[in-house]
């Protein structure tokens, strides 16, 4: 386990490498002169002369990736242009709320796909079955912006009870239409695969053998079914936890909420490349670490993958 | 025969199951009794209701599509049909349990052998955990389980089949229960385990004085340990009684055709196997009349028109065929 762990982690690197290359080069070629951007209109070419020198810009695309990398390699990710403050400052400013936000969506979408789940596979045809489907597929259909705009009129604006947008003081009230939103589709897609997944699992010989054993159905259900039955489940949970974490885009723009979603957004119309570049690596990061996590978490739950092969035992 | 003796008394017990494609008649008229102590075996082909006989018994059928439509299943006093489900736990795995066909499926990999056989304990009895782990260790130990304490902390992926099955009857006898059903339990097995299996569920039944009811379809199997038989085809009893009796003096033509196709040592003259000639009819669309006739030797036209009913030819000799009769008076040869 602990060389798999290992290997893993060194796997990481290689990716960061291919994600830092693309992004530069996409970031070098938009025709856009950063010198000019932090100047503005009216600086004399001397000037911009000048700061294309002192932040190396004029110098060939192997030479500022380099340099990139190398200041990389100490944890540093360069400076914004537009708000000439570290770009690790301002990550670190707004990382925290895209994290908050990303769990409050992630404990909804397990609590109620979970559970919403375990009560269609339970209760199969049943009224709440139909229920259940009809409505992860209307959930799974309405785009987010959509839901998200109809929630801000309908619970802040028609209802006034919940903050509109924005994080406020940072109570849990302004957090429940943005995780809503943000959870929406993934709450659909949890109950779905809880649900198969669990039918697939009531289906097997070893649940025949625990009723035969004379246990309760409730033991059967949420202890030999739901622990087969979550190993998909937990998979989908942890890399839609990365992927969350990697800024809810639409959402932290429709809720103005001062995520990294929403600084990357801001970033890219504003020309920003280190911000860019500097947040994608963090998502990167952060989406393999998550990944990992999950792949551990899969060898507690199912005693049959242990990774590397020490502790195979055929 | 004493009435006292007799631990399980079903009669005329219907299992249908309602499907897309029609109503299959998994157990028709099933009727037949287990005694104390006694094995009683159930043969027959695949899809002949055996093991659905078996799950009604433990109330395991799966509604819907299954249905018990009628029958009784009278045990210790009470008629399990009508037993509710809640209380019928207190009974599956403790006062009756059962051997499953497969052992790869049939325990949760995502458990310890440990935690399932202590499982099956702590449902019935109340004692402490360590008690239930010690009574664990006790019952692998019975099962012929080498390295006990290592193999309770083992998951079932770890074990090999006959272990795994040896885990299964771990768990089964737990409870000491009074019937044990064992389903096909060696059918997934290779034959040099197998044996070592059935001599552990006989020795286990002799040392705690159950019952066991036998499912299978291997007749070597049933003239070994079975006392009494049931034949079993399409989901209807054909012929019951005892072991003997089955094997020398059938009174059903499936049964003298399956004990006519099974492999002889000993005989002198080498023959060919006699396979009954075609295959069992579809459960959803039974032909009327004898289930049988369609590739029984001695069907006469009258034996499509109606079923035959099961009459007591000998004492607790039990058949359901219109000639069985006359191969009683031998006015017809077996062939």
């Amino acid at each position: 386990m602990f060389y798999y762990i290992i290997k893993r982690i060194l796997q990481i690197i290689p990716v960061i490498i291919g994600i830092t290359l693309i992004l530069f080069i996409l970031m070098y070629v938009i025709p856009e002169d950063p010198a000019k951007l932090i100047l503005q209109k009216g600086a004399t070419p001397q000037a911009l002369a000048n700061l294309r020198a002192k932040m190396g810009i004029d110098k060939p695309i192997y030479v500022q990736y380099w340099r990139y990398v190398s200041s990389l390699a100490k944890g540093d990710l360069g400076t914004s242009y537009r708000y000439r403050r570290s770009v690790n400052e301002i990550l670190a400013e707004h990382y925290p709320n895209s994290i908050k936000l990303a769990f409050a969506a992630i404990i909804i979408e397990t609590i109620i796909g979970i559970i919403a789940g375990i009560i269609s596979a339970v209760k199969k045809y049943s009224f709440l079955d139909v229920l259940v489907t009809i409505s992860t597929t209307i959930l799974v259909c309405i785009p987010v912006y959509w839901l998200g705009m109809l929630l801000q009129i309908g619970f802040g604006l028609k209802l006034g009870w919940f903050p509109m947008s924005g994080m406020g003081d940072g109570s849990i009230r302004y957090y429940i239409l943005p995780a809503i939103t943000l959870a929406s589709v993934s709450t659909a897609f949890v109950a779905r695969m809880t649900r198969s997944s669990m039918l697939d699992v009531l289906s097997n010989d070893y649940i025949r053998t625990a009723y035969a054993k004379g246990l309760s159905s409730n033991r059967v259900i949420f202890k030999h079914s739901l622990k087969n039955a979550l190993i998909p489940v937990i998979t989908y949970i942890g890399i839609d936890l990365g992927t969350l974490m990697g800024g809810a885009i639409l959402t932290e723009t429709i809720f103005a909420w001062p995520g990294v979603g929403r600084t990357i957004y801001l970033a890219i119309l504003q020309r920003d490349a280190p911000v860019v570049i500097g947040g994608t690596i963090i998502l990167v990061l952060i989406f393999v670490i998550i990944n990992l996590i999950v792949d551990i978490l899969y060898a507690i739950l199912d005693p049959r993958i242990r990774y590397g092969g020490v502790e195979a035992n055929y | 025969m004493t009435e006292n003796n007799i631990l399980l008394d079903i009669k005329d017990l219907r299992t249908y199951f309602y499907t897309d494609a029609g109503v299959v008649k998994a157990v028709d008229g099933v009727s037949f009794d287990l005694k104390k102590g006694e094995t009683l075996g159930i043969v027959g082909e695949t899809g002949s209701g055996k093991s659905i006989t078996a799950l009604t018994i433990l109330g395991l059928i799966q509604v819907p599509p299954g249905k018990v439509v009628s029958g009784k299943i009278d045990f210790e006093g009470r008629d399990l049909l009508k037993v509710k489900q809640k209380n019928l736990q207190r009974y599956r795995g403790n006062r009756i349990s059962m051997i499953f066909q497969d052992p790869m499926t049939s325990l949760n990999p995502v458990f310890t052998i440990g935690n399932q056989i202590m499982e099956a304990i702590l449902a019935h009895q109340k004692i402490t955990k360590k008690q239930a782990y010690n009574k664990a260790l006790e019952l692998l130990d019975m099962v012929g389980m080498p390295d006990i304490k290592k193999r309770m902390k083992s998951y079932p992926h770890e074990f090999s089949g006959g272990m795994r099955q040896r885990a299964m009857i771990a768990m089964a006898i737990a409870n000491s229960p009074s019937i044990l059903i064992a389903d096909e339990p060696t059918t997934a097995l290779d034959v040099t385990i197998q044996a070592q299996i059935l001599e552990l569920v006989d020795e286990l039944k002799k040392k705690t004085d159950s019952s066991v009811i036998l499912i299978t379809h291997d007749l070597g199997v049933i003239a070994k340990y079975a006392e009494r038989v049931l034949v079993m085809y399409a989901g209807k009893p054909v012929e019951f009684a005892n072991v003997n009796d089955i094997f020398y003096k059938p009174f059903h033509p499936y049964t003298m055709g399956l004990i006519g196709s099974v492999a002889k040592l000993n005989e002198e003259k080498k023959e060919r196997l006699k396979p009954i000639k075609g295959a069992p009819p579809s459960l959803i669309d039974l032909p009327k009349g004898c289930t049988f006739a369609q590739r029984c030797k001695y069907a006469l036209d009258s034996c499509r028109l109606s079923y035959p009913p099961s009459i007591e030819i000998e004492e607790g000799h039990f058949v359901s065929c219109f000639r069985s009769k006359e191969f009683q008076s031998e006015s017809i040869q077996r062939i």
